[in-house]
Protein backbone atom coordinates (compact mmCIF):
# COMPACT_ATOMS: atom_id res chain seq x y z
CA UNK A 1 0.00 0.00 0.00
CA UNK A 2 1.22 3.51 -0.77
CA UNK A 3 2.43 5.22 2.42
CA UNK A 4 0.09 7.66 4.14
CA UNK A 5 0.20 9.92 7.14
CA UNK A 6 -2.14 9.53 10.08
CA UNK A 7 -3.93 12.54 11.48
CA UNK A 8 -5.67 12.09 14.80
CA UNK A 9 -7.99 14.97 15.64
CA UNK A 10 -9.70 15.00 19.01
CA UNK A 11 -12.67 17.19 18.02
CA UNK A 12 -15.16 17.22 15.16
CA UNK A 13 -14.11 20.79 14.31
CA UNK A 14 -10.48 19.77 14.03
CA UNK A 15 -11.41 16.86 11.74
CA UNK A 16 -13.51 19.12 9.49
CA UNK A 17 -10.71 21.71 9.27
CA UNK A 18 -8.19 19.00 8.45
CA UNK A 19 -10.46 17.77 5.63
CA UNK A 20 -10.86 21.32 4.32
CA UNK A 21 -7.11 22.02 4.49
CA UNK A 22 -6.23 18.79 2.69
CA UNK A 23 -8.33 19.72 -0.33
CA UNK A 24 -9.06 16.14 -1.38
CA UNK A 25 -5.71 14.67 -0.35
CA UNK A 26 -7.16 13.23 2.86
CA UNK A 27 -9.91 10.78 3.72
CA UNK A 28 -11.74 9.98 6.91
CA UNK A 29 -10.74 6.62 8.35
CA UNK A 30 -12.98 4.78 10.83
CA UNK A 31 -12.65 0.98 10.77
CA UNK A 32 -10.88 1.00 7.43
CA UNK A 33 -12.67 -2.19 6.38
CA UNK A 34 -13.57 -0.56 3.04
CA UNK A 35 -11.07 2.25 2.77
CA UNK A 36 -7.96 0.14 3.39
CA UNK A 37 -9.09 -2.54 0.91
CA UNK A 38 -9.53 0.14 -1.76
CA UNK A 39 -6.11 1.57 -0.88
CA UNK A 40 -4.43 -1.85 -0.85
CA UNK A 41 -5.74 -2.56 -4.33
CA UNK A 42 -4.62 0.88 -5.54
CA UNK A 43 -8.20 1.95 -6.34
CA UNK A 44 -7.89 4.91 -3.96
CA UNK A 45 -4.83 6.79 -2.72
CA UNK A 46 -4.61 9.45 -0.04
CA UNK A 47 -1.65 11.27 1.51
CA UNK A 48 -3.41 11.46 4.87
CA UNK A 49 -6.02 9.46 6.73
CA UNK A 50 -7.98 11.30 9.41
CA UNK A 51 -8.88 8.95 12.22
CA UNK A 52 -12.53 9.37 13.20
CA UNK A 53 -11.97 7.15 16.28
CA UNK A 54 -9.61 9.65 17.91
CA UNK A 55 -12.47 12.20 18.18
CA UNK A 56 -13.61 11.96 21.77
CA UNK A 57 -17.15 10.82 22.48
CA UNK A 58 -18.01 9.65 18.95
CA UNK A 59 -18.26 6.02 20.02
CA UNK A 60 -21.21 6.77 22.31
CA UNK A 61 -24.65 5.21 21.90
CA UNK A 62 -27.29 7.08 23.91
CA UNK A 63 -31.01 7.76 24.09
CA UNK A 64 -32.40 11.17 23.10
CA UNK A 65 -36.15 11.15 23.63
CA UNK A 66 -37.62 8.44 21.42
CA UNK A 67 -34.40 8.10 19.39
CA UNK A 68 -31.18 6.22 19.91
CA UNK A 69 -28.20 8.30 18.84
CA UNK A 70 -25.33 6.20 17.51
CA UNK A 71 -21.96 7.96 17.29
CA UNK A 72 -19.94 7.72 14.09
CA UNK A 73 -17.21 5.52 15.52
CA UNK A 74 -19.57 2.88 16.96
CA UNK A 75 -18.79 -0.46 15.32
CA UNK A 76 -21.42 -2.83 13.97
CA UNK A 77 -20.67 -5.12 16.96
CA UNK A 78 -21.09 -2.26 19.44
CA UNK A 79 -24.46 -1.37 17.90
CA UNK A 80 -25.59 -5.00 17.79
CA UNK A 81 -24.82 -5.63 21.47
CA UNK A 82 -25.74 -2.25 22.92
CA UNK A 83 -28.46 -2.72 25.60
CA UNK A 84 -30.45 0.32 24.45
CA UNK A 85 -30.39 -0.83 20.84
CA UNK A 86 -31.42 -4.36 21.79
CA UNK A 87 -34.25 -3.04 23.91
CA UNK A 88 -35.61 -0.22 21.72
CA UNK A 89 -34.38 -1.16 18.22
CA UNK A 90 -34.26 -4.96 18.27
CA UNK A 91 -34.55 -5.21 14.48
CA UNK A 92 -31.49 -2.98 14.04
CA UNK A 93 -29.57 -5.25 16.44
CA UNK A 94 -30.67 -8.31 14.44
CA UNK A 95 -29.70 -6.75 11.11
CA UNK A 96 -26.32 -5.59 12.43
CA UNK A 97 -25.63 -9.18 13.47
CA UNK A 98 -26.16 -10.24 9.86
CA UNK A 99 -23.71 -7.70 8.39
CA UNK A 100 -20.48 -9.14 6.97
CA UNK A 101 -18.53 -11.43 9.30
CA UNK A 102 -17.59 -11.08 12.95
CA UNK A 103 -14.14 -9.61 12.27
CA UNK A 104 -15.55 -6.92 9.97
CA UNK A 105 -18.30 -6.15 12.50
CA UNK A 106 -15.74 -5.81 15.29
CA UNK A 107 -13.88 -3.11 13.38
CA UNK A 108 -16.22 -1.57 10.78
CA UNK A 109 -18.62 1.18 11.77
CA UNK A 110 -22.26 1.81 10.93
CA UNK A 111 -21.35 5.36 9.83
CA UNK A 112 -18.55 4.06 7.59
CA UNK A 113 -20.99 1.64 5.97
CA UNK A 114 -23.39 4.49 5.14
CA UNK A 115 -20.68 6.94 4.02
CA UNK A 116 -18.97 4.45 1.71
CA UNK A 117 -22.31 4.35 -0.15
CA UNK A 118 -21.71 0.89 -1.58
CA UNK A 119 -25.05 -0.07 -3.16
CA UNK A 120 -25.23 -3.41 -1.32
CA UNK A 121 -25.78 -2.23 2.26
CA UNK A 122 -28.12 -3.73 4.85
CA UNK A 123 -28.30 -0.75 7.23
CA UNK A 124 -28.81 1.79 4.42
CA UNK A 125 -31.98 -0.12 3.50
CA UNK A 126 -33.22 -0.84 7.02
CA UNK A 127 -32.71 2.72 8.30
CA UNK A 128 -35.15 4.00 5.65
CA UNK A 129 -38.06 2.32 7.43
CA UNK A 130 -36.88 3.62 10.80
CA UNK A 131 -36.83 7.09 9.16
CA UNK A 132 -33.43 7.66 10.72
CA UNK A 133 -31.66 11.01 10.55
CA UNK A 134 -27.98 11.83 10.27
CA UNK A 135 -25.99 14.55 12.00
CA UNK A 136 -23.43 16.01 9.62
CA UNK A 137 -20.73 18.47 10.69
CA UNK A 138 -18.49 20.78 8.68
CA UNK A 139 -16.14 23.67 9.47
CA UNK A 140 -19.04 26.12 9.68
CA UNK A 141 -21.43 24.09 11.81
CA UNK A 142 -23.70 21.10 11.66
CA UNK A 143 -26.91 20.06 9.92
CA UNK A 144 -29.35 17.18 10.12
CA UNK A 145 -30.50 15.21 7.08
CA UNK A 146 -32.81 12.29 6.44
CA UNK A 147 -30.90 9.04 5.97
CA UNK A 148 -32.41 8.80 2.48
CA UNK A 149 -30.74 12.07 1.51
CA UNK A 150 -27.20 10.81 2.15
CA UNK A 151 -26.57 8.51 -0.77
CA UNK A 152 -26.81 10.04 -4.24
CA UNK A 153 -25.41 7.15 -6.29
CA UNK A 154 -22.98 4.25 -6.29
CA UNK A 155 -20.21 5.29 -3.88
CA UNK A 156 -21.57 8.87 -3.95
CA UNK A 157 -23.00 10.93 -1.11
CA UNK A 158 -24.30 14.43 -0.57
CA UNK A 159 -21.59 15.15 2.02
CA UNK A 160 -19.36 18.13 1.22
CA UNK A 161 -15.62 17.48 0.89
CA UNK A 162 -15.04 18.98 4.35
CA UNK A 163 -18.02 17.35 6.08
CA UNK A 164 -18.26 14.29 8.27
CA UNK A 165 -21.09 12.22 9.62
CA UNK A 166 -21.08 12.47 13.40
CA UNK A 167 -24.14 10.48 14.46
CA UNK A 168 -26.99 8.28 13.23
CA UNK A 169 -30.28 9.05 15.00
CA UNK A 170 -32.75 6.18 14.93
CA UNK A 171 -36.29 6.68 16.31
CA UNK A 172 -37.85 3.56 17.81
CA UNK A 173 -40.99 2.30 16.10
CA UNK A 174 -44.22 3.19 17.85
CA UNK A 175 -45.95 0.46 19.86
CA UNK A 176 -47.80 -2.06 17.71
CA UNK A 177 -45.44 -1.87 14.74
CA UNK A 178 -44.55 -5.24 13.23
CA UNK A 179 -41.28 -5.14 11.36
CA UNK A 180 -38.96 -7.53 9.55
CA UNK A 181 -35.86 -7.43 7.35
CA UNK A 182 -34.80 -9.98 4.73
CA UNK A 183 -31.50 -10.29 2.98
CA UNK A 184 -30.48 -12.70 0.26
CA UNK A 185 -27.29 -13.39 -1.62
CA UNK A 186 -24.29 -15.59 -2.23
CA UNK A 187 -21.62 -12.88 -2.34
CA UNK A 188 -19.97 -11.20 0.63
CA UNK A 189 -22.42 -8.35 0.42
CA UNK A 190 -26.17 -8.86 0.03
CA UNK A 191 -27.82 -9.13 -3.41
CA UNK A 192 -31.12 -7.95 -2.01
CA UNK A 193 -32.39 -6.31 1.17
CA UNK A 194 -36.02 -5.62 2.04
CA UNK A 195 -37.31 -3.90 5.16
CA UNK A 196 -40.95 -3.70 6.20
CA UNK A 197 -42.57 -1.94 9.16
CA UNK A 198 -46.33 -2.14 9.53
CA UNK A 199 -48.33 -0.20 12.11
CA UNK A 200 -51.39 -2.29 12.90
CA UNK A 201 -54.46 -0.84 14.61
CA UNK A 202 -57.64 -2.84 15.24
CA UNK A 203 -56.50 -5.53 12.81
CA UNK A 204 -55.93 -3.02 10.01
CA UNK A 205 -52.66 -1.75 8.52
CA UNK A 206 -52.73 1.87 9.66
CA UNK A 207 -49.34 2.71 8.21
CA UNK A 208 -46.77 0.90 6.12
CA UNK A 209 -43.11 1.60 5.48
CA UNK A 210 -41.30 -0.53 2.92
CA UNK A 211 -37.72 -0.17 1.73
CA UNK A 212 -35.77 -2.01 -0.92
CA UNK A 213 -31.99 -2.01 -1.31
CA UNK A 214 -29.02 -3.60 -3.08
CA UNK A 215 -30.77 -4.32 -6.41
CA UNK A 216 -30.16 -0.76 -7.61
CA UNK A 217 -27.46 1.82 -6.80
CA UNK A 218 -29.45 3.55 -4.04
CA UNK A 219 -31.91 2.02 -1.55
CA UNK A 220 -35.43 3.43 -1.75
CA UNK A 221 -38.84 3.54 -0.08
CA UNK A 222 -41.65 1.92 -2.11
CA UNK A 223 -44.52 4.37 -1.83
CA UNK A 224 -46.88 2.68 -4.32
CA UNK A 225 -46.55 -0.62 -2.47
CA UNK A 226 -47.02 1.14 0.87
CA UNK A 227 -50.24 2.74 -0.42
CA UNK A 228 -51.70 -0.66 -1.34
CA UNK A 229 -51.08 -1.98 2.17
CA UNK A 230 -52.61 0.95 4.07
CA UNK A 231 -56.16 0.08 5.14
CA UNK A 232 -55.82 -3.64 4.43
CA UNK A 233 -57.17 -6.02 7.07
CA UNK A 234 -54.27 -8.12 8.29
CA UNK A 235 -56.26 -11.36 8.54
CA UNK A 236 -56.72 -11.14 4.76
CA UNK A 237 -52.99 -10.76 4.18
CA UNK A 238 -52.15 -14.45 3.97
CA UNK A 239 -49.82 -16.31 1.62
CA UNK A 240 -50.78 -15.62 -1.98
CA UNK A 241 -53.35 -12.91 -1.08
CA UNK A 242 -54.04 -10.65 -4.03
CA UNK A 243 -53.02 -7.52 -2.10
CA UNK A 244 -49.62 -9.09 -1.31
CA UNK A 245 -49.21 -10.07 -4.97
CA UNK A 246 -49.98 -6.50 -5.98
CA UNK A 247 -47.56 -5.04 -3.42
CA UNK A 248 -44.82 -7.37 -4.67
CA UNK A 249 -45.53 -6.64 -8.33
CA UNK A 250 -45.36 -2.87 -7.75
CA UNK A 251 -42.17 -3.30 -5.73
CA UNK A 252 -40.43 -5.11 -8.58
CA UNK A 253 -41.64 -2.43 -11.03
CA UNK A 254 -40.37 0.38 -8.81
CA UNK A 255 -37.07 -1.35 -8.05
CA UNK A 256 -35.20 0.11 -11.03
CA UNK A 257 -33.03 -2.99 -10.74
CA UNK A 258 -29.70 -2.86 -12.54
CA UNK A 259 -27.48 -5.68 -13.72
CA UNK A 260 -24.24 -6.16 -11.79
CA UNK A 261 -22.05 -9.02 -10.55
CA UNK A 262 -24.96 -10.14 -8.34
CA UNK A 263 -27.22 -10.85 -11.34
CA UNK A 264 -29.39 -9.52 -14.15
CA UNK A 265 -32.50 -7.36 -14.02
CA UNK A 266 -35.05 -10.20 -14.46
CA UNK A 267 -33.42 -12.22 -11.72
CA UNK A 268 -33.44 -9.31 -9.29
CA UNK A 269 -37.05 -8.42 -10.07
CA UNK A 270 -37.99 -12.03 -9.38
CA UNK A 271 -36.13 -11.91 -6.05
CA UNK A 272 -37.95 -8.70 -5.13
CA UNK A 273 -41.38 -10.31 -5.77
CA UNK A 274 -40.54 -13.45 -3.78
CA UNK A 275 -38.88 -11.70 -0.85
CA UNK A 276 -41.37 -8.85 -0.59
CA UNK A 277 -44.20 -11.28 0.10
CA UNK A 278 -42.07 -13.35 2.49
CA UNK A 279 -40.89 -10.27 4.40
CA UNK A 280 -44.44 -8.99 4.83
CA UNK A 281 -45.62 -12.39 6.05
CA UNK A 282 -42.74 -12.53 8.53
CA UNK A 283 -43.53 -9.04 9.80
CA UNK A 284 -47.23 -9.84 10.14
CA UNK A 285 -46.47 -13.06 12.02
CA UNK A 286 -44.94 -10.98 14.83
CA UNK A 287 -48.38 -10.54 16.29
CA UNK A 288 -47.06 -9.85 19.75
CA UNK A 289 -46.06 -6.45 18.43
CA UNK A 290 -42.51 -5.17 18.72
CA UNK A 291 -40.09 -4.98 15.91
CA UNK A 292 -38.03 -8.17 16.04
CA UNK B 1 2.78 11.38 -1.53
CA UNK B 2 3.99 12.43 1.94
CA UNK B 3 7.57 13.75 1.67
CA UNK B 4 9.03 11.74 4.54
CA UNK B 5 7.62 8.44 5.73
CA UNK B 6 5.91 8.95 9.04
CA UNK B 7 6.58 6.41 11.78
CA UNK B 8 4.60 5.80 14.93
CA UNK B 9 6.01 4.49 18.21
CA UNK B 10 3.50 2.10 19.73
CA UNK B 11 3.34 0.02 22.88
CA UNK B 12 0.97 -2.86 23.49
CA UNK B 13 0.65 -6.27 25.11
CA UNK B 14 1.53 -9.13 22.78
CA UNK B 15 0.90 -12.69 24.00
CA UNK B 16 1.04 -11.57 27.65
CA UNK B 17 4.28 -9.58 27.31
CA UNK B 18 4.54 -5.78 27.06
CA UNK B 19 6.24 -4.75 23.82
CA UNK B 20 7.21 -1.59 21.95
CA UNK B 21 7.57 -1.14 18.23
CA UNK B 22 7.90 1.50 15.55
CA UNK B 23 5.48 1.14 12.65
CA UNK B 24 4.49 3.03 9.54
CA UNK B 25 0.78 3.98 9.45
CA UNK B 26 0.07 1.69 6.48
CA UNK B 27 1.71 -1.40 8.00
CA UNK B 28 -0.94 -4.07 8.60
CA UNK B 29 -0.83 -5.84 11.94
CA UNK B 30 0.01 -9.18 10.29
CA UNK B 31 3.29 -7.81 8.90
CA UNK B 32 4.37 -6.59 12.32
CA UNK B 33 3.54 -9.98 13.84
CA UNK B 34 5.11 -12.17 11.18
CA UNK B 35 8.04 -10.09 9.98
CA UNK B 36 9.13 -8.18 13.06
CA UNK B 37 8.24 -10.70 15.75
CA UNK B 38 8.51 -13.94 13.75
CA UNK B 39 5.02 -15.02 14.80
CA UNK B 40 4.30 -16.94 11.61
CA UNK B 41 1.33 -18.85 13.05
CA UNK B 42 -0.84 -16.00 11.77
CA UNK B 43 -1.56 -16.75 8.10
CA UNK B 44 -2.36 -14.47 5.21
CA UNK B 45 -4.64 -15.87 2.55
CA UNK B 46 -7.39 -13.72 0.99
CA UNK B 47 -6.03 -10.37 2.27
CA UNK B 48 -9.57 -8.91 2.10
CA UNK B 49 -11.11 -9.87 5.49
CA UNK B 50 -13.09 -12.81 4.13
CA UNK B 51 -11.25 -16.02 5.05
CA UNK B 52 -10.13 -15.58 8.67
CA UNK B 53 -6.71 -17.24 8.27
CA UNK B 54 -5.19 -14.04 9.67
CA UNK B 55 -7.50 -13.91 12.72
CA UNK B 56 -5.93 -12.56 15.91
CA UNK B 57 -7.69 -11.41 19.06
CA UNK B 58 -7.55 -7.68 19.78
CA UNK B 59 -8.76 -7.06 23.32
CA UNK B 60 -10.29 -10.53 23.09
CA UNK B 61 -12.25 -9.87 19.88
CA UNK B 62 -11.40 -11.51 16.54
CA UNK B 63 -10.10 -9.11 13.87
CA UNK B 64 -8.49 -9.58 10.45
CA UNK B 65 -4.81 -8.75 10.93
CA UNK B 66 -4.35 -8.65 7.13
CA UNK B 67 -6.21 -5.33 7.08
CA UNK B 68 -6.23 -3.84 10.58
CA UNK B 69 -3.26 -1.45 10.78
CA UNK B 70 -0.58 -2.29 13.34
CA UNK B 71 -0.98 1.10 15.04
CA UNK B 72 -4.49 0.05 16.12
CA UNK B 73 -2.83 -2.27 18.65
CA UNK B 74 -1.64 0.77 20.64
CA UNK B 75 -2.40 0.33 24.32
CA UNK B 76 -4.36 -2.85 23.65
CA UNK B 77 -3.95 -6.59 24.08
CA UNK B 78 -3.08 -8.81 21.09
CA UNK B 79 -3.27 -12.59 21.21
CA UNK B 80 -1.89 -14.74 18.38
CA UNK B 81 -2.03 -18.51 18.08
CA UNK B 82 1.44 -18.73 19.66
CA UNK B 83 0.21 -16.99 22.81
CA UNK B 84 -2.93 -19.11 22.73
CA UNK B 85 -0.90 -22.34 22.51
CA UNK B 86 1.33 -21.31 25.41
CA UNK B 87 -1.69 -20.90 27.68
CA UNK B 88 -2.67 -24.02 29.67
CA UNK B 89 -6.30 -23.01 29.47
CA UNK B 90 -6.17 -23.68 25.73
CA UNK B 91 -5.58 -27.42 26.01
CA UNK B 92 -9.26 -28.47 25.78
CA UNK B 93 -9.61 -26.73 22.41
CA UNK B 94 -6.26 -27.97 21.09
CA UNK B 95 -6.98 -31.54 22.19
CA UNK B 96 -10.50 -31.44 20.78
CA UNK B 97 -9.18 -30.27 17.40
CA UNK B 98 -6.68 -33.16 17.39
CA UNK B 99 -9.17 -35.78 18.64
CA UNK B 100 -11.74 -34.78 16.03
CA UNK B 101 -9.26 -34.34 13.16
CA UNK B 102 -10.63 -30.83 12.80
CA UNK B 103 -7.92 -29.87 10.31
CA UNK B 104 -6.16 -31.30 7.30
CA UNK B 105 -3.71 -28.82 5.77
CA UNK B 106 -3.98 -26.69 8.91
CA UNK B 107 -3.82 -23.31 7.18
CA UNK B 108 -7.14 -22.15 8.66
CA UNK B 109 -6.46 -23.70 12.08
CA UNK B 110 -4.79 -20.78 13.90
CA UNK B 111 -7.73 -18.55 12.97
CA UNK B 112 -10.26 -21.25 13.81
CA UNK B 113 -8.72 -21.80 17.26
CA UNK B 114 -8.70 -18.10 18.08
CA UNK B 115 -12.28 -17.62 16.87
CA UNK B 116 -13.32 -20.65 18.93
CA UNK B 117 -11.52 -19.32 22.00
CA UNK B 118 -13.25 -15.98 21.69
CA UNK B 119 -16.62 -17.74 21.37
CA UNK B 120 -16.05 -19.98 24.41
CA UNK B 121 -14.80 -17.03 26.48
CA UNK B 122 -18.14 -15.29 25.82
CA UNK B 123 -20.37 -18.39 25.85
CA UNK B 124 -18.89 -21.47 27.58
CA UNK B 125 -21.64 -23.83 26.35
CA UNK B 126 -22.73 -22.69 22.89
CA UNK B 127 -25.35 -24.58 20.90
CA UNK B 128 -24.39 -26.06 17.53
CA UNK B 129 -26.23 -23.16 15.90
CA UNK B 130 -24.27 -20.63 17.95
CA UNK B 131 -20.96 -22.27 16.99
CA UNK B 132 -21.85 -22.21 13.29
CA UNK B 133 -23.05 -18.65 13.49
CA UNK B 134 -19.98 -17.40 15.34
CA UNK B 135 -17.46 -19.22 13.17
CA UNK B 136 -19.11 -18.61 9.81
CA UNK B 137 -16.55 -15.97 8.87
CA UNK B 138 -13.67 -18.46 9.15
CA UNK B 139 -13.25 -20.41 5.94
CA UNK B 140 -11.82 -23.93 5.73
CA UNK B 141 -11.15 -25.49 2.32
CA UNK B 142 -10.39 -28.99 3.64
CA UNK B 143 -12.55 -30.30 6.46
CA UNK B 144 -16.11 -29.48 5.46
CA UNK B 145 -16.59 -27.78 8.87
CA UNK B 146 -18.44 -30.65 10.57
CA UNK B 147 -15.38 -31.77 12.51
CA UNK B 148 -14.54 -28.21 13.48
CA UNK B 149 -18.01 -27.66 14.91
CA UNK B 150 -17.77 -30.99 16.75
CA UNK B 151 -14.34 -30.08 18.15
CA UNK B 152 -15.57 -26.75 19.51
CA UNK B 153 -18.57 -28.50 21.03
CA UNK B 154 -16.33 -31.16 22.63
CA UNK B 155 -13.94 -28.53 24.02
CA UNK B 156 -16.87 -26.73 25.60
CA UNK B 157 -18.03 -29.98 27.23
CA UNK B 158 -14.49 -30.80 28.41
CA UNK B 159 -14.08 -27.39 30.05
CA UNK B 160 -17.23 -27.76 32.08
C1 LIG C 1 -16.00 -9.07 3.76
C2 LIG C 1 -17.01 -7.98 3.92
C3 LIG C 1 -18.36 -8.29 3.98
C4 LIG C 1 -19.31 -7.28 4.12
N1 LIG C 1 -20.62 -7.63 4.20
C5 LIG C 1 -21.56 -6.66 4.36
C6 LIG C 1 -22.93 -6.99 4.47
O1 LIG C 1 -23.33 -8.16 4.47
N2 LIG C 1 -23.83 -5.98 4.60
C7 LIG C 1 -23.44 -4.67 4.64
O2 LIG C 1 -24.28 -3.80 4.78
N3 LIG C 1 -22.14 -4.32 4.57
C8 LIG C 1 -21.20 -5.30 4.42
N4 LIG C 1 -19.87 -4.95 4.36
C9 LIG C 1 -19.50 -3.53 4.49
C10 LIG C 1 -19.15 -3.14 5.93
O3 LIG C 1 -20.32 -2.89 6.64
C11 LIG C 1 -18.31 -1.91 5.84
O4 LIG C 1 -17.06 -2.34 5.37
C12 LIG C 1 -18.07 -1.15 7.13
O5 LIG C 1 -19.22 -0.85 7.84
C13 LIG C 1 -17.38 0.16 6.80
O6 LIG C 1 -17.09 0.85 8.01
P1 LIG C 1 -15.60 1.33 8.35
O7 LIG C 1 -15.70 2.00 9.67
O8 LIG C 1 -14.65 0.22 8.21
O9 LIG C 1 -15.39 2.39 7.18
P2 LIG C 1 -14.02 2.91 6.52
O10 LIG C 1 -13.48 1.87 5.62
O11 LIG C 1 -13.13 3.47 7.56
O12 LIG C 1 -14.62 4.08 5.67
C14 LIG C 1 -15.51 3.84 4.60
C15 LIG C 1 -15.79 5.15 3.85
O13 LIG C 1 -16.55 6.04 4.65
C16 LIG C 1 -15.84 7.25 4.90
N5 LIG C 1 -16.12 7.59 6.29
C17 LIG C 1 -15.88 6.83 7.39
N6 LIG C 1 -16.37 7.44 8.50
C18 LIG C 1 -16.94 8.60 8.08
C19 LIG C 1 -17.65 9.65 8.74
N7 LIG C 1 -17.85 9.64 10.07
N8 LIG C 1 -18.11 10.68 7.99
C20 LIG C 1 -17.92 10.71 6.64
N9 LIG C 1 -17.27 9.74 5.97
C21 LIG C 1 -16.79 8.69 6.68
C22 LIG C 1 -14.39 6.93 4.60
O14 LIG C 1 -13.67 8.08 4.19
C23 LIG C 1 -14.52 5.91 3.48
O15 LIG C 1 -14.76 6.55 2.25
C24 LIG C 1 -18.90 -5.93 4.20
C25 LIG C 1 -17.54 -5.61 4.15
C26 LIG C 1 -16.59 -6.61 4.00
C27 LIG C 1 -15.15 -6.23 3.95
S1 LIG D 1 -6.14 -13.08 5.07
FE1 LIG D 1 -7.19 -11.77 6.42
S2 LIG D 1 -9.22 -12.49 6.32
FE2 LIG D 1 -8.23 -13.63 4.76
S1 LIG E 1 -7.61 -27.52 7.23
FE1 LIG E 1 -7.04 -26.83 5.27
S2 LIG E 1 -8.11 -24.96 5.12
FE2 LIG E 1 -8.89 -25.77 6.94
Amino acid sequence: MRPFRLHEPTTVQEAASALADAGGGAALYAGGTELLLAMKSGLLAYDTLINVKSISGLDAIAADGNSIVIGASATHSAVEHDPLVRDRLPLLSEVEHGVANLRVRNVGTLAGNLCFAEPHSDPATLLLVYEAELDVAGPSGSRRIAVGDLQTGSYETSLGPDELLTAVRVPAFQAGVRAAYSKFGYHHRPTLGIAAALAVEDGVVADARLALGCVSPVARRLSRSEDVLRGERIDALTEGASALREVSRLASEDADAVEDMHGGVDYKEHLVRVFMERTLLRALAKNGGGDA
Amino acid sequence: MPDAQETLAIAFELNSAPIEATVEPQTPLIDLLRERFGLTGTKRSCDVQVCGACTVLLDGAPVSSCTVPAFEARGRVVLTVEGFAADEGSSPLIEAFVNNAAFQCGFCTPGMLLAAKSLLDADPSPSEEAIKDYMRGNVCRCTGYKKIVEAVHEAAEASR
